[in-house]
């Protein structure tokens, strides 16, 4: 006999369902396979009405975050053969309102990245016609693993603070916008200050650090955080102790 | 149905979508710019493209090289007027790509780096890691933020052109989250949605390309240029198809058959000695290397896996400091993906669909045939990569035309209003009407992941690396059968939310268009020419087919295929030389 997987998956229609329910789905278990691949044979073989989202199939798109057996996960990294033996629970990312299925509700986060200001302010602006910047490895290296990060959601998902504040801007913007504020060809720290250093922002973290945990970039938004955090501080020490000098 | 009007409409939000929302805006900050996609834009696929951009900036490097290099690359397919243009913009793309921020790799002096690619005479593609696309998808992104004209539509996804007295003058499309069909009214449409690498069943291509942007301009008359010509880039993961970057030989890896023997030598393009040199072996072009599997593979010279035949990638000797710093994607996925460390072990690879050469037939401004029409990137042919494109153009190509397609699009809206808008809104009406059709249909039979099955093979078998007269009258006929077989496709999710079973559906009909054109201009080009190979007309033939096929839609009958001239300024047909006789 073949062996098979079972997938426990939570399913929510608004327009018929009151409220999510799971449903439970038998797949073919391959060493190979992924979350993904499972979810991808229920939906061609099983029932075509089940809605998720996913694109790239190789951990860059970002689209395929769920929780798998209560941990956030890309389910296109998730594979069978780690769950083997066990049936395999399927939500949608915690601390996001359900669209539909697996599908969350992604737009308080795009409001919350946009709001960091999440490009270069150069000061002065170079003109294109003068190169490129220069700026060296060691430059890069500043702030190279912040860019790194694929807004899969999985750390808003695993940030109980997400959970308590609806507002909290969150690890994956904040640490975009250390990101920018690392880089040394931007100006643009100031204009960041406002959201980055407010109530709602690096403040609002109690430094569990799990989005650090589950990234599946390797980026570390909690030492991104606390690093603003003590700028932050050291910012407001300076104006306090030298007023009149630039932070 | 609701309307919604605006100044230009961009469908697509990828790399080229985003650099011409930019440019339009830029060009006209008074403009409305409606940015429609699928998906969220970090989620297009872009953000998968990993070697590198091209772009000429070093002193050992010239703008006339980066031509040669394209036009021989491209088997002389490509119109030079274009690849000149190109040639000569993309610089200053990727200078402004770095301005906005990208993350590019640098020398120690602080300069941006550049790393040797295939068919290249030098080094100069411009990279990030083996993050390129990823680092300037998020870039274009993040810099869209700044501009408050540019107006996202995420989740979109759009069925039909609107055309009034033969312009275009707007888009159909469904807002996924609620169902609601949107009628999109502007004064210029961009198009600018990628490829369509999911009519194959073995791609690097995401699940989002399916050649949308690609068949809605077809069913609005505009014709498909080049379709025939289909990239399979030499090194994919077995089973997945996961792509290992060029970048990889490009940095010194080597390929072996199951001897350990670098049988690129075979083909044209040793000596093996010495190494690394460019536009030899290894840093061949894409086509040459894809087809050389292929006869190591007959001679059963390949290694058996249970996902295929592969060779080896062998990067071990550029050490793990090295691997780590310039292709830790490549090592991430080999683990990942089929337990192997590339620090220790060679990577199993096998040629894999990854571009369309081919698309939506524009000029060198972007301007389709259609007025008011414009497309840029993956999903248009210009053409600056006629039978083979070179690795590392592609991401220069988005911003080059994606950029002229927001500048082209934002004068044409501002010089030419849109008047009437009674055809259009009729078109809408009709397309919303077959929306509902298939929404409500109860005599539904067909499987739409059957179909698409079938689609997938029959374009693998008749349609693949080597092609041949009977392998493609096979496919053609097949494609036939399951596009009347897709008239009775089965609908099952009649919910409104996200009902990613409706956008299988539309996207299955997109991609079996495309999928005929691409059979179609295959079966009439009796000859072999880049990526194009006929095993029964084996030579190229430049007095028959040193022209542009040309696939126009006719409703439910078999495409007509056309042809129109290649642009040749100052580049003559000749051999295309790779290997020692390169130097």
């Amino acid at each position: 006999m073949t062996e098979t997987v079972t997938l426990e998956v939570l399913r929510y229609r608004p327009e018929t369902d009151s409220e999510p329910h799971f449903q439970t789905y038998t797949a073919p278990y391959n060493e190979d396979w992924v979350v993904l691949d499972a979810l991808n044979h229920v939906k061609d073989h099983v029932d075509q009405t089940l809605s998720y989202r996913w694109s790239c199939h190789m951990a860059v798109c970002g689209s395929c975050g769920m929780m798998i057996n209560g941990e956030p996960k890309l389910s296109c990294h998730a594979f069978l053969r780690d769950y083997r033996g066990k049936t395999i629970r399927i939500e949608p990312l915690d601390h996001f309102p359900i669209e539909r299925d697996l599908v969350v509700v992604m737009d308080s986060f795009m409001a919350k990245l946009s709001s960091v200001k999440p490009y270069l302010i150069p000061k002065p602006e170079k003109p294109l016609d003068d190169g490129e910047h220069l700026q060296t490895p060691l430059q890069l290296m500043a702030f190279k693993q912040y860019t790194q990060c694929i807004n899969c959601l999985l750390c808003y998902a695993a940030c109980p603070q997400c959970g308590l504040n609806d507002d909290f801007v969150g690890p994956a913007a904040l640490a975009l916008a250390h990101r920018y504020n690392l880089d040394s060809r931007d100006a643009g720290k100031d204009d960041r200050t406002g959201v980055v250093a407010s109530n709602p922002g690096v403040w609002e973290c109690t430094f569990v650090g799990a989005c650090s945990d589950v990234c599946p970039k390797h980026v570390d938004p909690a030492a991104a955080i606390q690093q603003t955090k003590i700028s932050a501080s050291l910012d407001w020490f300076k104006a306090k102790l030298m007023p009149g000098a630039s932070p | 149905m609701d309307l919604i009007s605006t100044d230009v409409v961009i469908v697509g939000a990828g790399g080229a979508g985003i650099r011409a929302a930019i440019a339009a805006v830029e060009a006209d900050p008074s403009l409305r710019v409606a940015l429609l996609s699928k998906v969220y834009p970090m989620r297009s696929h872009t953000v998968a493209a990993e070697g590198g951009a091209a772009g000429v900036v070093k002193d050992n490097d010239s703008l006339d090289n980066h031509f040669h290099d394209t036009v021989s690359g491209g088997d002389w397919l490509c119109d030079q007027d274009a690849v000149d243009l190109f040639v000569n913009e993309a610089p200053r793309e990727l200078v402004q790509m770095e301005h906005w921020g990208c993350p590019w790799s640098r020398e120690p002096s602080g300069k941006v780096a550049v790393r040797p690619f295939g068919g290249m005479k030098i080094e100069r593609t411009w990279y990030a890691a083996d993050k390129t696309g990823f680092h300037m998808l998020h870039t274009l992104f993040q810099t869209s933020l700044k501009y408050p004209s540019i107006e996202r539509f995420d989740e979109y996804y759009s069925t039909d052109l609107l055309v009034e007295d033969g312009r275009c003058v707007g888009v159909l499309a469904i807002e996924m989250r609620s169902g609601r069909v949107v009628a999109f009214k502007a004064n210029a449409v961009v198009i600018a949605t990628g490829g369509a690498g999911r009519i194959f069943p073995f791609t690097t291509n995401g699940a989002v390309k399916t050649g949308d942007g690609m068949a809605m301009a077809y069913r609005a008359g505009v014709p498909l240029k080049d379709m025939e010509f289909i990239q399979y880039h030499p090194t994919g993961l077995p089973g997945t198809g996961i792509l290992i970057t060029e970048g990889s030989r490009g940095e010194g890896g080597i390929l072996v058959n199951k001897d350990g023997y670098r049988y690129l030598q075979d083909y044209n393009l040793g000596p093996p000695d010495p190494w690394p040199r460019k536009k030899a072996m290894e840093l061949g072009p894409r086509d040459r290397l894809s087809q050389a599997f292929w006869h190591e593979q007959q001679k059963g010279r390949t290694i058996r896996t249970p996902h295929g035949d592969v060779v080896h990638l062998d990067i071990r000797h550029l050490g793990e400091k090295k691997i780590d710093e310039r292709l830790p994607m490549v090592r991430e996925l080999a683990r990942a993906y089929v337990g192997v460390d590339p620090v220790h072990e060679p990577i199993p690879v096998r040629p894999v669909v990854h571009y369309t050469m081919g698309g939506i037939h524009t000029d060198i401004d972007t301007a389709t045939p259609l007025a008011g029409l414009f497309a840029a990137g993956e999903c248009a042919c210009v053409s600056i990569n006629g039978a083979n494109r070179l690795g590392s153009n592609s991401l220069a190509e988005i911003l080059v035309f994606g950029a002229r397609a927001g500048r082209a699009a934002a004068a044409f809206a501002s010089a030419a209003p849109a008047g009437a808008f009674h055809a259009a809104a009729n078109g809408a009406e009709a397309a919303h009407a077959r929306l509902t059709a298939l929404f409500m249909r109860e005599d539904g039979t067909e499987s739409v992941s059957r179909l698409r099955k079938a689609m997938n093979e029959t374009m693998e078998t008749g349609a693949g690396i080597y092609r041949t007269e009977r392998s493609l009258q096979e496919t053609c006929r097949m494609l036939a059968e399951l596009r009347a077989r897709y008239q009775r496709v089965e609908l099952v999710d009649r919910s409104n939310v996200f009902n990613t079973d409706l956008i299988q559906v539309l996207e299955l009909g997109s991609m079996l268009q495309v999928a005929e054109a691409m059979a179609h201009s295959a079966l009439r080009r009796k000859e072999s020419r880049g990526s194009h190979q006929r095993l029964d007309h084996p030579e190229r033939d430049d007095d028959g087919y040193l022209r542009h096929s040309l696939a126009s839609c006719r409703g439910e009958d078999l495409p007509a295929i056309d042809y129109c001239d290649v642009t040749i300024t100052r580049s003559q047909p000749a051999q295309r030389v790779y290997g020692g006789a390169a130097a």
